[in-house]
């Protein structure tokens, strides 16, 4: 197993750690705006009036069907040309990732919202609360306790979904995996092997605790 | 610059073409995906000593890494190990070994849904243990596990358009090469959407039909 001590050449492991940071800040704030994002495009599913309904569902359906390759294409190639709006690689991959995930995320809004019986809310007010109480303190809690699970899923498809990065040239982890291939590629000509396995753990590190953290929710709130 | 009908009909073929790669690299990667699946569920439900724990560290790791680090590994890191495979193997066994794990979990899923008392239920009313299975807990299983196979082979099609990062001439492949040649923006992302449409929409209807028919055990 020659070879493996490229990942312990000066400079190679800090690296690859710098691009992976590029990888989980790209992931991280496309996560963060989903989340508003996700619950405002959630409530207007819930809305009755058939013009915003049917805008809805074209964009959910739309952004469901479509590879997110395809849509990172759309964007990147695209926009500069329609709108001669010139995003950045980051810049467009960051814009397809919260068009992406507010549209799964306001989807899980929606079933959340209307999971919840109607007698929920006529039990409220006959109780006395304020529409808003009923939505923070009875309806809310609920909600969350059946969007969080799914969410955090939608978090590491997220982290994962954030390598086609590569494919525009932004340049995070496998990028950077690739430049240092490139570099040894004759003091290492095994380093292909060791670096991209590197990569492999690097993206599982970041995944797997956040797979653990959604099934121990799904367990914990799967009796109510 | 308007939009170019001309180039949409000379390019068109290559764009068949292309759909024609995307749905052989996806129907090949989705069986490898069902059989690998199966075992695996099959593993983890007779609850086999060592190959269960090598069957959930298989899945964890399956689940949590993206396909194009997986597709890189196997097409640019394997050759260092000897092991030589072709672009279109290596998409196939890509999406074959990231399925799997999905796959398994719906069927798994699927099977766990049963109640235990439905089975011992079969044995008392004087089913045979295979009848007991094939009549009574696989129809449930099943039926609970449709919706989450169907998700699957729609998230596989979709994952399909990665290949082309291993040099595959799907419809991903097309478009960028067609972009970069001739700079036809428009009409290539035009024909890139269609073509995904043309492959994802029957597949998904079929999909929902798929679900309703089976729904029996929900009803």
């Amino acid at each position: 197993m020659h070879g493996a001590e490229i990942l312990l050449q000066p400079g190679v492991f800090p690296r690859l750690l710098q691009g992976l940071w590029v990888t989980v800040w790209i992931a991280g704030v496309s996560v963060g705006v989903s989340i508003p994002v996700g619950l405002l495009v959630g409530w207007l599913m819930t809305l009755r009036n058939p013009v915003v309904r049917a805008i809805m569902r074209v964009y959910l359906d739309f952004i469901r069907i479509m590879p997110q390759l395809a849509l990172l294409f759309l964007a990147y190639y695209g926009f500069a040309r329609w709108f001669d709006w010139n995003l950045d690689a980051t810049g467009a991959c960051v814009l397809v990732f919260i068009l992406w995930g507010g549209a799964e995320l306001g989807d899980l809004v929606r079933g959340a919202l209307q999971s919840i019986p109607k007698v929920q809310y006529e039990s409220s007010y006959v109780l006395g609360l304020s529409p808003w109480q009923t939505f923070s303190r009875v309806i809310l809690p609920q909600a969350i306790r059946r969007l969080l699970p799914a969410s955090v899923n939608l978090a590491t498809r997220i982290v994962k979904t954030t390598s086609l990065a590569v494919l525009l040239d932004v340049v995070e982890v496998i990028k950077v995996g690739q430049q240092i291939i490139d570099a040894n590629r004759f003091q290492y000509p095994t380093g292909t092997l060791w670096i991209y396995g590197a990569i492999f753990f690097m993206y599982f590190i970041v995944c797997w605790p956040l797979s653990i953290v959604a099934r121990r929710l799904e367990k914990r709130w799967s009796h109510d | 610059m308007a939009f170019d009908w001309s180039f949409v009909q000379r390019y068109a073929p290559f764009f068949v073409n292309g759909t024609l790669m995307t749905v052989f690299i996806s129907v090949f990667g989705i069986l490898l995906a069902i059989a690998v699946g199966l075992v695996c569920a099959g593993v983890e439900i007779a609850r086999v000593p060592v190959a269960r724990q090598i069957v959930r560290a298989y899945i964890e790791l399956s689940r949590n890494t993206p396909l194009l680090v997986q597709l890189y590994f196997l097409y640019f890191g394997l050759p260092k190990l000897g092991v030589v495979w072709s672009a279109e193997t290596c998409a196939i066994v890509g999406l074959g070994f990231l399925g799997g794990s999905y796959m398994a979990e719906a069927m798994r899923g699927g099977l766990e849904s049963v109640p235990k008392v439905q089975r011992e239920t079969a044995y008392v009313l004087g089913l045979t243990p295979v009848q007991s299975i094939t009549r009574v807990v696989l129809p449930q299983a099943i039926s609970t596990a449709v919706p989450g196979l169907v998700a699957n082979v729609i998230f596989l099609f979709k994952e399909s358009s990665v290949v082309s990062a291993i040099a595959l001439a799907d419809v991903m492949y097309m478009a960028k090469d067609l972009i970069g040649m001739y700079y036809s923006t428009y009409e290539s992302l035009f024909m890139l959407v269609v073509a995904y449409l043309v492959i994802l929409l029957p597949i998904s209807i079929l999909g929902t039909w798929l679900e309703r028919r089976f729904d029996y055990a929900r009803r």
